[in-house]
């Protein structure tokens, strides 16, 4: 608590009960006004961006892929959803001044140091290996982690519980000497 | 935009603002939770999970939404979850935060989205493959834990709640 209080943020525990608030409006909003129900999530986005992407090179490589075919490439609710959170983060951080140009983030530079190139390929190739792996497992924090936990399903309890168990583990091997 | 995208964009802008709120964005919270160090990113979800599982499953007793459970495959679950919880430990965001984090100037995830764009084109070319062998190892279907355990998914509700309320009571105790 006065911890949040000094970097001006909100009570974590207030902050996350209304995205439970916003999970549940928005549930309601997309089974009424879309006549379909969609739950939170994120990382399909990242398939439907790639292969936005690769169709401006092979177009035809694209249309023949059974993933993309499956996931459908094209900008979604889903999308959006992950644009206009890019937007309400810049809104909400310029009007609290919390909004910062970070280069490297302190943890990963006590760490790896102030180089930006180790902290890019971390990013890179992190992001590579997680994604591989959200989209295997059909969910990431958001659609297992939020969604899937709101619905009580078994997979995302496998899930988070496999996120959690298995960034902790590597967690320590990277961060800690 | 027609109504999906704005809708879409509207509920994002909410969950942004709400995750940037409530200091979840940052790398050194995600990496701090992993470490065992700082829960606010625990805190936030299972305050949100709790919150959205009783308006869930209200709405499903209604009958106003169905539920939609991602299937239980134990090869795409267990390999799936556990190479994002590595990958998730270095790049130090999610999907979702991410883009946040780059929404509050955190400008070093533009290399994130950048190798999780790559990721998810990779696992496109995989998934012929991957449908062949991970994948086809055994597959529970969607189920849901209350048809599992064979109880109330009040009862589910409640457990749900008591075990979150402990681990609260417990992150305060010890400041973390």
């Amino acid at each position: 608590m006065a911890q949040t209080k000094k970097d001006g943020g909100w009570n974590p525990y207030l902050a996350g009960a209304l995205v439970g608030l916003l999970a549940i409006a928005s549930v309601v909003a997309t089974t009424h006004l879309l006549g379909k129900t969609s739950f939170l999530g994120a990382s399909t986005t990242f398939v439907r961006a790639a292969g936005l992407i690769f169709q401006v090179a092979d177009p035809e490589h694209v249309e023949a892929n059974v993933y993309y075919a499956k996931e459908k490439v094209r900008i979604d609710w889903q999308f959006m959803l992950v644009i206009g959170i890019f937007v309400g983060a810049l809104i909400s951080s310029l009007m609290d001044k919390s909004f910062r140009l970070e280069r490297v983030p302190p943890t990963w530079e006590q760490r790896f140091g102030p180089s930006l190139w180790k902290r890019a390929i971390g990013a890179f190739g992190g992001g590579i290996v997680a994604m591989f792996g959200a989209r295997m497992a059909d969910g990431c924090p958001s659609g297992h982690g939020l969604s899937g936990m709101m619905q009580q399903s078994v997979s995302a309890l496998v899930a988070l519980a496999m996120f959690f168990i298995v960034g902790v583990l590597v967690a320590h091997l990277v961060y800690r000497r | 935009m027609a109504t999906e995208q704005l809708l879409g964009l509207a509920t994002g802008i909410g969950f942004g603002f709400l995750l940037q709120k409530g200091r979840v964005l940052r790398f050194d919270k995600q990496v701090g939770a992993m470490l065992l160090r700082d829960m606010t990113i625990f805190k936030f979800m299972l305050s949100a999970i709790l919150v959205g599982m009783v308006g869930i499953l209200l709405l499903s007793e209604m009958g106003v939404i169905n539920l939609s459970h991602k299937p239980m495959n134990v090869g795409a679950v267990l390999v799936g979850g556990a190479l994002f919880g590595a990958g998730w430990a270095v790049m130090g965001f999610c999907p979702g935060t991410s883009l946040g984090a780059l929404g509050e100037g955190r400008w070093h995830a533009i290399f994130a989205i950048a190798g999780m764009i790559t990721g998810a084109a990779l696992y496109a070319e995989c998934y012929p493959w991957l449908k062949q062998t991970v994948l086809a190892w055994q597959d529970f279907g969607k189920i849901g834990l209350p048809d599992l355990l064979g109880v109330s998914p009040w009862l589910v509700a409640v457990v749900f709640g008591l075990v979150t309320l402990v681990a609260f009571v417990w992150f305060e105790k010890k400041g973390l």
